[in-house]
């Protein structure tokens, strides 16, 4: 420990002597190019009791999440850290959280043709199949590496980066090592020649290992793991091309169920974009690619790489209600999407234009067989199955159809109208014996311009199913004044519901105040779980009944 | 973590030593600048925030994302009087997505399908909106010819878009907002 008090003490010295009269212009030059910003935001709940809607008792009537991150930078240098304050925190979130502490901290400097960070550090190699750290406050997430990062770029169009550390675990580390390094070739920057081609290309490579110490009376497991990938992205004209693959060896660990299987991933995008259209066509299939720094981890902690989701993404509150999770273990799942936009002052297009857009999105499993007769699929210590990579499992996911239509009619009146049709394999997605869900989404979205200042925002929708807990209707009142102040009243009602004393209200009341970049929010009511997007801003909510408070800033 | 703690006292600090000088704490007028993050352009070209420019009239950098909605609400509002906005003050929008991987490869044809004409670039972990302090979207900065932050705002509602006009407007001749 002493050191650490020589190292205070040496800082300390070094601030005291930069402020005697010999350096006062370097001092000035110093606090001229000095800069601190940083953020806040706070969210706290009382909870009421509500066993009808399922919320849980919650013994300390109130709970909060709040966080404050400084930043300060002086040209070439960096350094910051983020004060975390769950006491408890709130519904939703996971327990492992409670506590105080600066979870997250770093110092960076770039020179030459190096940037250099230590401590705390979030990026991502690619699409993140391999390796990605990041954080979402609203999703209580955070896996950044605490230790090296170092980016190089030793001519124009190369980047090497190169990370080594130990990830964030609530207010700890996991046990693992990650170690890793990456390399990205932009073929066009790094040939003059080739600048100014249509026809671009840039491709990729990455490989990441975890160290972990594990002993096991039963199995032999692997101390190493490794992934590694490769990537490619070809552009010409209107059209892009993305493809990764990426492999990771053996790697038994409590989400497999402690198979021995080799894991691999592959996402494959085209898209195709021009003013006034755009379509986007992907593919995903990941068969065994959960990777984390501790074997034993579950859930969301410790994830190395990032898996995306290829399903639609929706904030309309009724269709959100059955959303897409990753499957760990393997998917299949692809997405098709078309946008075009009928020009203003044509014949569809009318006075302001009109949006239309298509999308599609299916999620399957992979094709799983016995490794030989006599081993179930999955069995523990085995190599779990076999997959042919080409073929797609028999069983379904999730599924979402979704046209919307949107236009502006006049300066007073605005419109979208939305259909979904969403397919939600509950027993997979959810985990639980649940029948899948077939649903019928229409979604009335009307903005009414009263003067410049007031407008009201309606929001109507139905959802038809007779699966699950039935049919919802959804109605939504906004009334904001702007840039100022925001009002509303909600509810949503589950009026399909089979139990009938399960036909429940979740209603809502909401205020918020903006201004700046400080946003004050006071919302009383139920909530299920979801993504939430009231009063111009979208975040993820926990069911509760209470009333809660949002302070946000930054500076 | 206990070394976290220790490590981040020494920060504040220097920093406090820094702070009880009665110095000016920034550039003279405390007016912050935008820090320099490398991003992606839609055809997959890297683009550092240090390059952005509007030959000295005012920038606005709206970030946003395809799944939120009043992020979209903003862009598309904006769209409609964008030109006239270009024409009177000569202003700039650069829309930054936090569209992660799962999504970001969609923007270009979002964009494209909306018939927006900003500039779009693609924050895809998060870097910028870090530096930036942005805690939630749509968040909407406004800088001046010099690339110094003089204004922003969190949310969006109709009518906004006036009040973002008005400061780009004053802005533009070089008034103060103090007002504001």
């Amino acid at each position: 420990m002493r050191y650490k008090y020589a190292f205070v003490i040496v800082v300390i010295i070094f601030c005291f002597f930069s402020n005697s009269p010999a350096r006062a212009q370097g001092v000035e030059k110093f606090l001229k190019n000095s800069q601190i910003s940083g953020n806040f935001q706070f969210d706290g709940m009382y909870y009421n009791k509500d066993s009808m809607i399922g919320a849980p008792d919650v013994p300390q009537k109130v709970l909060m999440n709040a966080f404050a991150n400084i930043n300060y930078t002086n040209g070439p240098f960096s350094a910051g850290f983020r004060f975390e304050n769950y006491l408890y925190p709130l519904q939703g979130y996971d327990a492992r959280y409670k506590g105080i502490g600066i979870p997250y901290r770093f110092v960076s400097f770039e020179k030459d043709k190096f940037t250099i960070t230590v401590g705390n550090s979030y990026d991502q190699f690619g699409s993140g199949l391999v390796y990605r750290t990041w954080q979402d406050p609203s999703l209580g997430l955070d896996n950044s590496l605490d230790g090296l990062n170092v980016k190089v770029n030793p001519w124009k169009g190369i980047t090497l980066k190169g990370i080594w550390g130990k990830q964030r675990f609530y207010f700890d580390w996991g046990p693992g090592i990650v170690r890793g390094a990456d390399a990205e070739f932009s073929i066009n920057d790094i040939f003059t020649k080739l600048n100014d081609k249509a026809l671009r290309v840039s491709i990729g490579g990455s490989f990441v290992s975890k160290y972990q110490e594990v002993d096991d009376p039963i199995f032999k497991l692997p101390k190493n793991v490794a992934a590694y990938g490769g990537r490619a992205s070809v552009s010409y004209k209107n059209f892009l091309f993305n493809g990764e693959y990426a492999h990771k060896i053996n790697d038994p660990s409590t989400i497999n169920n402690r198979i021995y299987k080799p894991g691999n991933a592959t996402l494959i995008q085209l898209t195709y974009a021009k003013k006034g259209m755009g379509f986007y066509l992907a593919a995903i299939r990941t068969d065994n690619m959960s990777f984390k720094s501790d074997l034993n981890a579950e859930g969301n902690d410790l994830n190395i790489n990032y898996i995306p989701s290829l399903a639609k993404q929706t904030t309309y509150s009724l269709p959100a209600i059955y959303t897409y999770g990753t499957q760990p273990n393997g998917e299949f799942g692809m997405q098709a999407q078309g946008i075009y936009t009928f020009k203003k002052k044509s014949k569809l297009g009318g006075k302001y234009g009109t949006n239309l857009s298509l999308t599609y999105s299916r999620y399957n499993a992979i094709d799983k067989k016995q490794i030989d007769e006599n081993t179930p699929i999955d069995s523990t210590g085995t190599l779990g199955y076999k997959s042919d990579f080409f073929k797609i499992g028999k069983n379904a996911y999730y599924e979402n159809f979704n046209f919307e239509f949107s236009k502006k009619f006049s300066k007073t009146f605005k419109l979208i109208v939305d259909y979904f049709y969403i397919q939600y394999n509950a027993a997979v997605i959810e985990g639980h014996a649940m029948p899948n869900i077939h649903s019928h989404t229409v979604v009335v979205d009307m903005t009414f311009n009263i003067n410049d200042k007031n407008s009201i925002r309606s929001e109507l929708q139905h959802m038809y199913t007779k699966q699950g807990e039935g049919s919802w209707a959804f109605a939504l009142v906004e009334y904001t004044i702007a840039p100022k102040w925001f009002f509303s009243v909600s509810d949503m009602y589950n009026y399909g519901n089979d139990i009938s004393e399960k036909r429940l209200h979740y209603y809502s009341v909401a205020t918020a105040f903006a201004i700046g970049s400080t946003r004050i929010a006071l919302n009383y009511g139920r909530q299920r779980a979801g993504i939430l997007c009231v009063g111009g801003v979208c975040r993820y909510v926990p069911a509760a009944n209470g009333l809660s408070l949002s302070i946000s800033t930054s500076f | 973590m206990k070394s976290t703690i220790s490590f981040a006292f020494i920060f504040l600090f220097c920093a406090i030593l820094v702070f009880a000088q009665d110095q000016p704490l920034t550039n003279p007028v405390g007016l912050k600048k935008i820090p320099s993050v490398e991003l992606k352009t839609l055809d997959n070209k890297t683009f550092n925030t240090a390059d952005i420019s509007n030959n000295g009239k005012p920038i606005i950098i709206s970030f946003w994302a395809t799944w939120c909605k009043p992020c979209v609400n903003e862009l598309t509002t904006i769209a409609d009087v964008y030109e006239d906005w270009q024409a009177e003050t000569g202003v700039k929008l650069i829309a930054v997505s936090i569209d992660d991987s799962k999504t970001s490869r969609n923007v270009s044809p979002y964009v494209n399908g909306k018939n927006w004409d900003y500039e779009v670039y693609l924050d895809v972990n998060s870097d910028f909106k870090r530096g930036m302090n942005v805690n939630l979207i749509p968040h909407t900065f406004v800088l001046n010819g010099n690339n110094e932050i003089v204004w922003q705002h969190t949310s969006f509602s109709q009518g906004s878009e006036l009040e973002l006009i008005n400061i780009v407007r004053k802005v533009a001749k070089g008034e103060s907002l103090d007002a504001e």
